[in-house]
This record gives C-alpha cells, structure tokens and sequence, in this order.
C-alpha cells in the first residue's frame, strides 16, 4: 500500500517526487524558456532548498516579520507583511500555486488548504498566525509520483471541468475523509463540502469521486 | 487591504493594555479580515488573541457550562457535553458557514460577528452603522434579508449568527475583561438594538475582551431544536431561524425558550410568545398561535415582509420538531 497523506500522521513523510520535478524543470532549458520568467524564478529557488529555505543573514526589511512554516514536510522561512494572507504567502512567497485564489472573502473555499490537518479558508487567515504550523497543499498530496486516492478519485471520476476549484475541493475532501466525527452518507458529505463551490456544478462527480476515495483509503489501511 | 502593526500578547492583562479606540481583536479572522478587505474596518493596530490561550470547556460546579473564548465553532459543535446537554448549540454552530470557516471562527469572535448587510460591506453607500449620520440604504433600497423585529429608522441590519441564537434561548453570561476587572453580562443584554446608534452594537467598552461564554444549566428533561430557513439548503446566512427548548409534564409545557435569527436585529428572544405557551397544551395549533404572538411588533418594508410569515412557521415547525422527540423518547 502506497504511503498517502493522513492529518494524523503529518509530518514524517516529504515529498520529495516534488522537488525532484522542481530540480528538473528548473534545470532544464527547454521547459525554462517556454516558462514565464517569474514561474522560472521561483521554480530555480525551490529546487536550490530541497531541504528547506536557508537561514536568512539579514535581518526582516522594517515592517516584516519572519516565520517559519512548514509546507509539505518541508521547513520554510518566509518574512511577511502583518497583512498578508497565507494564500498570497503560499501561491507568491513560495510559488506554491496550487492553492487557488477565487473570491478572496471566505465564500468558494477554492483556497482550502490544511493547516494542522484541518481544512481552513486560508484567504481569511493571516500568514503571521501560522509560526511553526504545519500546512498541507494540493502540490502535498502525493507520494513517489502516485497521486493522493482522492485526487485518483477526481481523476477517475472526471470530478471537474474548468478545474479551478479542484484544489480546494480535493483538500476539503481529504479533511472530510479524515474527519471520524462527519458521517459517510451522501448527504452528510455534501453538507461538509458545502464551502467549496464548483461554478461548473461537477457536484455529482465530486460526490462520487469523495465516496469512491473513501473506499481506498479505509479499505486499503 | 490597509496595513496594520500586529500585536501578539501572550497574556490578558497585555491584550486589554494593548487595546485601544484605533485596534481591533482578531480571533479566527473569518469576520475582520474579511472586512478589513473590503475597508470596512480599518484598525492602526490588530490584537491577536491566539497566544491567550482561552480555549477550554468546562462544566462549573452549578452545572453551567464555561466556554474559552476561543473555542472554535467545530470543537464546540462536536464537544460531547455540548452534544448531550445543549445539542440546539450544536446544531445552530453546524448550520452555520462551512467546514473551513467554521475550523477557524471562534467563539467570542461568533457573538461579535458584524452583519451580512450588503450596504454596510460596501464602504461606497451610505451606512449608518459603518459611518454614523449617513443614513440607511437598506431601508429603501434592496432589504429582502434584512430585519423585520428590534428595528430603528436608522438601522435594519440583521445579526448574522446561529451559534448566539442557540445561546439567547439557553441562556448564557458573556464573561469580559477589562482594565477595571471583570464582568458578567447577561447574553440578552450584550447585543444592542440599533436605536439612534446602530454603529454600537454590543455593551463592550473599548478596553474590555470576552474572555469566556457561561452558558446556563441545561433545563432537565428538555427536548430542543434549531430550524434553519435559507434560500439553499447549506452554506448560507438565515432568512428566519428558531431556537426552540421546552419542557412537557404529559402534554402540557412547563417551560418553554424560543430565540429567532435572521429576522431580528439582534438574537431574538421571542419572550411573549414563550410565556403564552407555557400550561399550554403542546399541539401544532397552539404553536401556530404563539408563533403569531413573536411578530405583533415586526415591521415589514418592501421586500422582507414575507419574513413574517416565515418566522412565525419557522417558530411553529420548530416547537413541533421539539416536541416530536420528546414523544420519541429522545430527551435533550
């Protein structure tokens, strides 16, 4: 059994399939010239601290304040603004564009991401209360290059159209899934996904997908 | 959003000292930074509560149950105590917003929770909760969710939350702090109406921070229920909801708490129709008939008056759901 994701045992495992992708795209020439610059940018400076950003030797510029986060397994140091939310600290501080961006106001749930093992709007949620959380990703999920049984799930079960909502869908799915204290039925599902809105309307697939996900990672372990 | 210096004590006496007329507490966030956001509040500095720990559950030795003030909606809606002796809270919390947002929102964050009023989130209309003196858009303009009860001609914004629905019909004491100590306010005395003063919403002077939520013992024997009714089935603010507890002796009720949301401009305790129903018998007609009792005194505008209605069957199904446990056998 592939070891996947689980909120209760966060922590140990790392993804180190990511940052073997990061290494190569960042080193490969042609991938970096049909890449925006600042996606090249980014993608250089996560594949030069696989094990987590260096100790910075300057202080934090007047107004910052430096904290450490750690992303899917791995250690980060971010300086930021008291005003910055996690999204914007995950999707431009770490390049971790994953998470999406929707309505910015707590309404889509398109940014849910985990923060220890919890799914939370991270629009509405200050970057600076997050010191030392763990915070879990889409780009978290999988493990070796075998994708998360959710998101095989959503693949399986086309549990998407444009795909936008998609990340925070498939991270609500995997708290929901982890969660003992939300029922299986259909209807209980739905009722805890409620915050993720999918403006396409895949909810029939999405659905499915959830319940056929549940049976992989319960009947698997 | 419009910056703001962050300051995080680890202790309440800090937090009350480092409170100011420009600050603002911050808990889960769900309510401010939204707000901030929008530029609807603009605090020179934000408070942030999360290293003041505050986040127990206790049972007193009165029986009352005392809530941290930041005590998230999740842990509390799954809270066994709260499961068993008060599960119209429970109910109320899992009504309410989503999963995330409901992981994030805290307790005292909850009861300070500011209106879903489309004029006051919108820093270019006139509003005179967000600036005093402008006057009111909803009263003439698109007023369908707002309130038909505890209204002013200033104001008709309604209180967004279930969770102080639930604790106006149990019963509960807002315990806050301040430079001068502590002290207990009565949950129906903390929210105010909106008067000539709608930019005041609460009786929290400007030092002080909730700290805890008491709730009252819970009534013995009691059956409860909490109705929501909205224009989707989840993830959406009330357009009339009804907390409901009562206790029967055969088929006679013996005491009866009846707290409404989203018709009133604050949670709603709907007392005179409460005290109609008590030695009544509990049939769906006497229901019906103190429901009416809760909305002598609404005043409906152009586009809500169906919430009285609503609100009145919201009361009526509400206690008839109640009821019907208790014929179950299913005791609060």
């Amino acid at each position: 059994m592939t070891e996947y994701f689980d909120p209760k045992t966060q922590g140990g495992a790392t993804s180190k399939s990511r940052r073997n992708f990061l290494k190569t795209v960042g080193a490969s020439g042609v991938a970096a010239a049909s890449t925006p610059l600042w996606a090249q940018t980014t993608q250089a400076r996560a594949a030069e601290t696989p094990e987590g950003d260096p100790v910075k030797a300057s202080a934090p510029a007047p107004g910052m304040s430096r904290i450490q986060l750690n992303v899917n397994g791995v250690e980060r140091t971010v300086d930021v603004a008291p005003q910055m939310v996690l999204l914007d600290v995950l999707r431009n501080e770490l390049g971790l564009t994953g998470t999406k961006k929707g309505c910015d106001q707590g309404q889509c749930g398109a940014c849910t991401v985990l923060v220890n093992g919890q799914a939370i709007n991270s629009c509405l949620s200050l970057a600076i209360s997050h010191q030392s959380d763990e915070i879990t990703t889409i780009e978290g999920l999988e493990r070796d290059g075998e994708l998360h049984p959710v998101q095989q799930a959503f693949w399986e079960h086309d549990a998407f159209q444009c795909g936008y909502c998609t990340s925070g869908q498939i991270m609500s799915a995997v708290a929901v899934l982890n969660d003992d204290r939300i029922g299986q039925s259909d209807a209980a599902v739905r009722e805890a996904m409620s915050g993720n809105i999918c403006r396409c309307g895949a909810y029939k697939n999405i659905l499915a997908a959830v319940q056929d996900a549940r049976k992989t990672m319960k009947g698997g372990v | 959003m419009q910056s703001f210096e962050l300051i995080r004590p680890e202790s309440v006496k800090d937090a009350i000292g480092a409170q100011s007329e420009r600050s603002a507490y911050i808990g889960g966030g769900t309510t401010l930074v939204d707000l901030m956001k929008l530029g609807v509040m603009q605090p020179d500095h934000v408070v942030d509560t999360n290293r003041l720990g505050l986040d127990e559950i206790e049972v007193l030795d009165d029986g009352r149950l005392k809530i941290g003030a930041r005590v998230s909606n999740s842990r509390l809606a799954t809270d066994a105590r709260v499961e068993r002796d008060y599960p119209v809270l429970s109910q109320a919390l899992l009504s309410g917003a989503s999963t995330g947002l409901r992981n994030m929102a805290t307790t005292a964050g909850n009861v300070m929770q500011r209106t879903r009023c489309p004029y006051f989130r919108d820093p270019a209309k006139p509003c005179n909760k967000r600036e005093p003196g402008t006057g009111c858009s909803a009263m003439d303009g698109i007023n369908r969710n707002h309130a038909v009860l505890g209204t002013s001609e200033h104001c008709i914004a309604t209180h967004p939350s279930d969770m102080c629905v639930a604790m106006a019909a149990i019963g509960a004491t807002v315990v806050v702090e301040g430079r001068k100590g502590t002290r207990e306010i009565p949950f129906e005395d903390f929210h105010l109406l909106p008067g000539d003063h709608p930019e005041r919403e609460h009786d929290l002077r400007s030092d002080e921070l909730i700290t805890h939520v008491v709730l009252d013992a819970p009534l013995e024997g009691a059956v409860s229920t909490y109705l929501k009714l909205r224009d989707r089935a989840s993830y959406e603010f009330a357009l009339a909801s009804c907390a409901a507890i009562v206790t029967l002796e055969g088929t006679k009720v013996t005491a009866a708490r009846i707290a409404l949301g989203g018709v009133a401009t604050k949670p709603w305790r709907a007392v005179d129709a409460e005290a109609a129903l008590v030695g009544e018998d509990a049939t769906a007609k006497m229901f019906e008939q103190v429901a009416l009792l809760a909305f002598q005194r609404a005043i409906p505008l152009e586009h809500n008056a169906f919430k009285v209605e609503l609100g009145q069957q919201a009361i009526a199904r509400a206690l008839r759901d109640a009821v019907q446990q208790a014929s179950q056998g299913e005791h609060q």
